[in-house]
């Protein structure tokens, strides 16, 4: 017990600094969580103009969608939260400062990852909390103990999921170097076909946010099997119980892009 | 006044330049751009397509005009917010600026717009392309609308990198500006169009994003070019960023004036 109190002893610090320098720009930090907030709002205020002209979309209503969209951005502020600074790496390779990593008895994931949180996203989080909150309470949703377990299985997955994709993200930054847009398209397009309905997809984005990227799983799929939704071609409401399945994907293919990547590294030449 | 517009001419030529050696980046750059643009396609035409067909005078057609000319010019539009000098700000090197015989704002915008001029190569063409070829979408007959919609074009992006020009001159008050960065990145998404064409907006909506700069950033030349704007009415809207195009410019003049007598260097 002493032993890993002392092997985590270091990351807490680091982590409780991080914290309180965030907050030391007292007025950056005010306006950080009022846009941080904001752009939650705004993504929200986008799917509401989207149903504000029509009834319907993709089977789904705006009550129903807003469960999708709080569902997912709820995930993805939370693993923007602890895994989003993992976009810094290139910063990190390009100033040659990743090698200080290296001299440090820890293991680099898990060093970067706990280099930073970042606390203005908590304003974001709330957002998509509120919003699936209302969402619960306005939905027709049959209440039972399965019901619970299918919704914090989704919860939980969604996170990881979204944290996978930060890591695959700075796994493939040690190629990519100036390239990151190319991750981003996919981290960051990611969370906003997360918060679409999935059956207005094309088979090709099926395939990539369905599967390859498992975007439905975050939010879609538990939706469509909790409100008792058939699901479109390829995507049966069925899946909304294999999260936990799509979660562990996401991580198999985000670690071995990570090792892949660090294999591949040379160091910064200092 | 020949003098300074040679040197505005070598400068977005630098810019330009500059750009051209981030071969990789404007590939990533078009990556992003391309899947974006699908999912936009996805949810934009079912939104269309449950309206009936036809919704605010946006057919399937037109949303595809719109969707693949905004993903185009949304790599040479500045709607993240990031700025040069606010970095410079912080480090200390815009004293060096100011010591240059330049001027400081026009210095700052036209390497930024030569900058994006060039990322119209990489990323606006094939965007467009991938639009026209592999989607399909609707385009004017006439060049009228190409000619009027390569100036607003040019005078959209002009208008991103002075307004973020001035944003950015908070910097010297505030130092860190990442927050109002993002604040400007979210607000100038929504308002521009970028993820929902802005005839879309319910009216209070419409005549809020009118009163404010952001719809001639993006959301004007992709009217003017996809030909839903045409006519007198397409010189309206050149003519409405001319105006933003002054009030922004002025507004950087005074505030790099005001920042310049409160910057403060630290270390030495």
């Amino acid at each position: 017990m002493a032993e890993t109190r002392g092997a985590i002893a270091p990351y807490r610090a680091i982590l409780a600094s991080r914290m309180r320098a965030q907050r030391s720009y007292r007025s950056n930090f005010r306006i950080d969580l009022t846009s941080s907030f904001l752009v939650g709002f705004v993504e929200l205020a986008e799917v509401w103009v989207l149903f504000h002209n029509v009834h319907e979309l993709g089977g789904f209503t705006f009550t129903q969608i807003l469960l999708v969209f709080g569902l997912a951005d709820f995930c993805f502020s939370i693993g923007d939260m602890l895994f989003g600074h993992c976009d810094e790496l290139t910063k990190y390779v390009r100033a040659g400062t990743l090698d200080v990593f290296y001299l440090r008895p820890q293991p680099i994931l898990l060093q970067l990852i706990t280099s930073d949180i970042s606390l203005k996203r908590l304003s974001r989080a709330a957002v998509g909390l509120t919003a699936l909150v209302i969402a619960l309470v306005i939905n027709d949703i049959a209440w039972s103990p399965s019901a619970v377990l299918l919704l914090s299985l989704a919860l939980v997955s969604g996170i990881a999921i979204f944290s996978a994709m930060f890591v695959w993200a700075a796994g493939l930054q040690f190629f990519l170097i100036n390239g990151a847009e190319m991750t981003n398209a996919f981290v960051y397009g990611g969370r906003y076909a997360a918060t679409q309905p999935a059956a207005v997809w094309s088979r090709p984005l099926k395939v990539v946010f369905g599967f390859f990227f498992p975007m439905a799983f975050t939010a879609y799929l538990p939706v469509i099997a909790l409100l008792g939704l058939p699901g479109p071609a390829w995507l049966p409401a069925w899946l909304g119980w294999c999260s936990p399945v799509a979660a562990l994907w996401a991580w198999g293919m985000a670690l071995l892009c990570w090792r892949w990547g660090l294999r591949h590294y040379q160091g910064g030449g200092g | 006044m020949r003098a300074n517009l040679q040197i505005t001419r070598r400068l977005v030529w630098s810019g330009f330049r500059q750009q051209s050696t981030y071969r990789l980046a404007a590939l990533g750059g078009l990556v992003a751009n391309a899947t974006f643009g699908f999912l936009k396609v996805a949810i934009l035409f079912a939104t269309v397509r449950a309206a009936g067909g036809e919704l605010n005078g946006y057919d399937v057609a037109t949303m595809s005009a719109y969707i693949w000319l905004s993903q185009g010019l949304l790599g040479s539009v500045n709607l993240h917010g990031r700025s040069e000098l606010t970095e410079r700000i912080k480090s200390g090197d815009v004293t060096i600026d100011f010591l240059r015989p330049l001027n400081v704002q026009l210095s700052h915008v036209a390497s930024e717009v030569g900058a994006s001029l060039f990322a119209l190569i990489p990323r606006g063409l094939p965007s467009i392309g991938i639009g026209v070829v592999v989607v399909g979408m609707a385009m004017p007959d006439s060049p009228w609308p190409y000619l009027l919609g390569f100036l607003s074009v040019v005078l959209g992006i002009t208008l991103g990198a002075l307004v973020v020009y001035a944003i950015g001159t908070s910097g010297f008050w505030l130092i860190e500006t990442r927050g109002i960065q993002s604040l400007y990145m979210v607000v100038s998404g929504l308002l521009a169009g970028l993820f929902v064409p802005i005839g879309l907006f319910p009216t209070w909506l419409l005549a809020f994003a009118e009163a404010t700069p952001f719809p001639s950033m993006l959301m004007y030349p992709v009217d003017i070019l996809s030909g839903r704007v045409s006519g007198v009415g397409s010189l309206r809207l050149v003519g409405v960023q001319c105006f933003w195009l002054g009030l922004t410019w002025l507004a950087g003049h005074f505030l790099t004036a005001a920042g310049r007598r409160k910057l403060e260097v630290q270390g030495g």
